[in-house]
């Protein structure tokens, strides 16, 4: 261990902005991701999925699969030792399908073999004879009854209303609208893959997966495996990109299985087509939507009414809609609401987390509303939502008080005040790349049409209904050094970063390893919500205050001086009383100070059946103002600017808010003129980057984006979650805006080509 | 599995035996698994994506496109060529410095399309970045710090050539 002084202040510190620790092997191609694992011995694995989207499973014959020189094993639903079912709140979906297929791409049999083409044909050889079922679709038909259950547990997943105050109550302005959106896929880069190890003799099971949550994942896992939690033992492979497509299950249990039936280590990993059928997707939704205001356009009562389509299997439907209804007042003040709300089951794709969890369906149809609203009663975007803006201390149609910071007439008029793109319309100096459609040439310049729309947003924090999301983590400070251990799943977002930031901040080190992310500590939660910062960076502080706190009684009882009198400045611990200095190396040489701390959000609760209780932790706000060039005759769209102010509380490590906002904005644009997973009778026709069409460096705009910095007294840090609130109101934002260049209503997102051009 | 070869590839500058390998090998594939070459990424599979990005006589590629047959006699340079692995190039430093970099599967292809770039179009326009880079796609970062890694990259080079 080097003794060197070191020079100058510690760099990497709460605020600052220092390299991730990760971040230059990725560049080098040498940081492991999931999928670039492998052990001496492996076999591949691969899945075989339903080609339809509801049919009864007559009988399996595999023996033409086992014939295959190679193969060395094909499993089914009764090769599943344990509980054949599994999910994240609801346990309905079943590992392999036993009796009835319920979606396209459904799970009914997994192989093991020597090469991924001797897999592909070992599936191809599997026969199955199905049996046609008539497959429900329409979520209306699931909502109505008029179509027989298609799973035990019926055909809606969750109902729940908010009834709130006058029931009867007519506003003198009264505008309505009802608004779609498509599925959009998290389409992260880094495909599904995993790597399980049997243990000798099939007693446990270890797994390195690109997941979200660890312990989750151990949880289902081992209870399908028929194993105890402390037999399947969880390891985080790399992660390219999750965005809620990795919070379920799927292919965990196919290759632990696999593993333990051949007893030689086992690779799974999907392709891109699987990838789109084998994660859960964002929830399609129909939302009906009625504002009453005063003339002079105070919302006085909503009314909405809320279908989102959960596909085949439950995932997080509930949890989903519940966001959805308790956000769709959007972050203005509201006294009197009708809300109902429906989650379905259908034989669509199941649907689950993506980045906004249900919070981007309703903000899709609040804002489009405010615009309706403002051009009733003659005030511009702007005017509408300041003169309804919420603030610290006012309610939500569920009853729960507002205490969070809610600066949202803050972020509005910081956004106003940034300045609008100096690009002239149809771009500047006859450059084809800044016209819509691109270097193509399609677009007559003289043609193009600006359109300038705005998007504001509120976002609940962490997990909400009574669901006690908790974090750990442990902090080793020895000779100068601390270590950290938490099972704080990193998928990009740079939590390893700013763990390290915030154990230098607090003990004065400039050295802080990072141990592996496993199941050998307690849960993290999931890498969800925006949570990470607020649960686990408030884990990591207070693990590190505790072993301050060793410290400094350490050095008091050495100096004799109070403890209480110590403090942390630069790499030492001084006597604020006094003259005493001694450096945290020093006082830690050769010996360790160990401490273990978990992190909870204060308690919430379940809405009760009007839809009313305190079921949120926290909440952050943000607004976005997008400026577009259309070509009504085209029906092409370029995104010219977007521009946004986001309540972070505390911005611990600036450039990763940026890249939280930019990325965010970027599937926010995806979502509102780009990205839709398209079906024919439950098939997914478009399931590849071909077909699916994901923002390029050439459809990004400039973002420009103001931090709104007042510390939250509720975050351990001061800090919010940074992470949805991009996403969620750059959509309404942009299609405001081809709105308003075009001038005519559009209610459905993606906006197509056709809907542009279309009347 | 039946159709099986053996070949040799160039890559990195070293010779590479390929044996008993299937004919039916994309050059992706036989870079991260036969050769143990991982910094290639596969996100797509069909050349949209721009994740397995290598140079093959100095064109810059989609490896996932290419039967690594096929390569025999060309010289191929992955991100593992890039640079030696103590001596990160200038790009790779400024995708670190400039946040450039989030969950890092697209980066191994866009850091060899960046190097690509700057050797044809030492000072690109933001245009000329946009539109020579539109063929890798990144779900992370909305390319902002991209952008400004490759324009830091481009000042550097210019005041040190």
């Amino acid at each position: 261990m080097s003794t060197a002084t070191r020079e100058g202040t510690i760099k990497g510190r709460l605020g600052d902005s220092p390299p991730r620790p990760d971040g230059l092997a990725k560049t080098q191609g040498a940081f492991a991701f999931a999928g670039d694992l492998s052990a001496d011995g492996f076999l591949w694995g691969a899945t075989l999925r339903s080609p339809h989207a509801h049919a009864r499973i007559r009988g399996i014959d595999l023996s033409a699969a086992w014939k295959i020189d190679g193969v060395a094993a094909v499993i089914t639903a009764g090769d599943v030792p344990g509980k054949p079912t599994y999910g994240l709140i609801s346990k309905d979906q079943p590992v392999f399908a036993a009796d009835v297929v319920r979606y396209v791409g459904e799970p009914v049999a997994a192989v093991a073999a020597d090469h991924p083409e001797t897999c592909r044909r070992a599936l191809a050889a599997i026969v199955v004879d199905y049996e046609m079922l008539p497959p429900l679709f329409d979520p209306e038909r699931a909502i109505d009854g008029s179509h027989p259950p298609i799973h035990p547990d019926g055909n809606v997943i969750r109902r729940q209303r908010i009834i709130t105050g006058d029931q009867s109550l007519q506003g003198e302005v009264i505008v309505e609208g009802t608004y779609e959106l498509g599925m959009q896929d998290q389409a992260f880069l880094g495909l599904e893959a995993a790597l399980a190890l049997p243990d000798p003799g099939g007693a446990g099971v270890e797994l390195f997966v690109a997941t979200q949550w660890l312990h989750e994942d151990r949880g289902q896992i081992a209870a399908c495996l028929g194993l105890a939690p402390e037999e399947v033992r969880l390891t985080l492979g790399g992660v390219g990109g999750a965005f809620g497509a990795r919070e379920d299950i799927s292919l965990q249990v196919h290759t632990c299985l696999l593993a333990l039936r051949t007893g030689r280590p086992v690779r799974l990993a999907y392709s891109r087509e699987e990838s789109f059928l084998g994660h859960v997707h964002r929830h399609p939704a129909t939302i009906w939507m009625r504002h009453h205001a005063t003339a002079q356009g105070s919302i006085q009562r909503i009314e909405a009414r809320l279908v989102l389509d959960g596909g085949a299997y439950a995932s997080t439907s509930s949890a989903v809609l519940i966001n959805a209804v308790t956000h769709v007042q959007g972050p203005y003040k509201c006294a009197n609401a009708t809300v109902d709300g429906y989650a379905v089951r259908t034989n669509n794709l199941p649907c689950g987390a993506m980045r906004g969890f249900g919070v981007v369906q309703a903000c899709f149809a609040h804002e489009g509303q405010m615009d309706k609203l403002a051009a009733a009663c003659g005030l511009d975007p702007v005017e509408i939502r300041l003169l309804n803006a919420m603030e610290t201390g006012d309610s939500l149609i569920t009853g729960q008080v507002i205490e969070n910071v809610a600066p949202v007439a803050e972020c509005i008029t910081r956004v106003a005040a940034l300045p609008l793109p100096d690009a002239p319309v149809g771009g500047r100096d006859g450059d084809p790349l800044d016209l819509p459609g691109g270097a193509g040439l399609t677009a007559d310049p003289a043609h193009i049409r600006r359109g300038i729309g705005w998007g504001v947003a509120i976002k609940n924090l962490m997990y909400s209904e009574a669901f006690d999301d908790y974090a750990t983590a442990r902090c080793t400070l020895s000779n100068g050094v601390a270590s950290l251990k938490f099972a704080t799943v990193e998928v990009g977002q740079g939590f390893v970063v700013l763990a390290q930031q915030i154990a230098r901040s607090v003990l004065g080190v400039d050295d802080v390893v990072l141990e592996p992310i496993d199941t050998t500590i307690g849960s993290a939660g999931s890498t969800s919500a925006s949570r990470q910062t607020w649960m686990s960076g408030g884990a990591v502080d207070g693990a590190c205050r505790l072993v301050r706190e060793r410290l400094f009684e350490l050095v008091g009882a050495q100096y004799d001086i109070e403890p209480v009198q110590l403090a942390i400045d630069g790499r030492d611990v001084i006597d604020t009383m006094g003259t005493l200095r001694v450096s945290v190396s020093a006082a830690t040489a050769g010996i360790e100070l160990v401490e273990t701390f978990e992190h909870h959000h204060r308690p919430t609760e379940e809405l009760d059946e009007n839809g009313h209780g305190n079921c949120h932790t926290a909440f952050a706000f943000v607004a976005h103002r997008a400026v577009v060039d259309v070509d009504p005759e085209l029906g092409l769209v370029k995104v010219v600017q977007v521009a946004t102010a986001q309540d972070v509380g505390v911005a611990l490590n600036p450039l990763s808010v940026l890249g939280q906002i930019e990325g965010g904005i970027a599937q926010g644009l995806g979502l509102a003129v780009m990205e839709e997973i398209i079906f024919t009778d439950g098939r997914v026709r478009n399931a590849s980057f071909t077909d699916y069409l994901l923002p390029t460096m050439l459809d990004m705009p400039t973002v420009v984006a103001a931090l709104i910095e007042h510390p939250d007294p509720m975050a351990p840090l001061g800090a919010k979650g940074v992470g949805e609130p991009p996403t969620i109101s750059s959509t309404p934002a942009i299609v405001a805006a081809i709105r308003d260049a075009i001038g005519r209503d559009l209610s459905r997102v993606p906006v197509r080509p056709a809907d542009i051009c279309l009347p | 599995m039946a159709d099986n070869e053996m070949y040799a590839l160039h890559v990195n500058g070293t010779r590479h035996e390929v044996a008993d390998a299937w004919i039916g090998e994309s050059l992706l594939y036989v870079l991260r698994e036969r050769l143990g070459l991982l910094g290639s990424k596969g996100a797509c599979e069909q050349g949209e994506c721009g994740s397995c990005s290598v140079l093959v006589d100095d064109e810059l590629v989609c490896s996932c496109l290419v039967l690594a047959a096929s390569a025999v006699g060309q010289a191929i340079v992955t991100i593992e060529g890039i640079a030696p692995h103590g001596a990160p190039s200038d790009v790779q430093r400024a995708f670190v410095e400039c946040g450039a970099v989030q969950c890092g599967f697209c980066t191994p292809g866009l850091i060899m399309a960046t190097h690509a770039l700057l050797e044809r179009t030492p000072q690109p326009t933001g245009s000329e970045i946009r539109e020579e880079l539109s063929g890798n796609i990144c779900r992370c970062t909305g390319y902002g710090r991209i952008i400004e890694a490759v324009q830091r990259v481009a000042v550097w080079r210019s005041i040190e050539p």
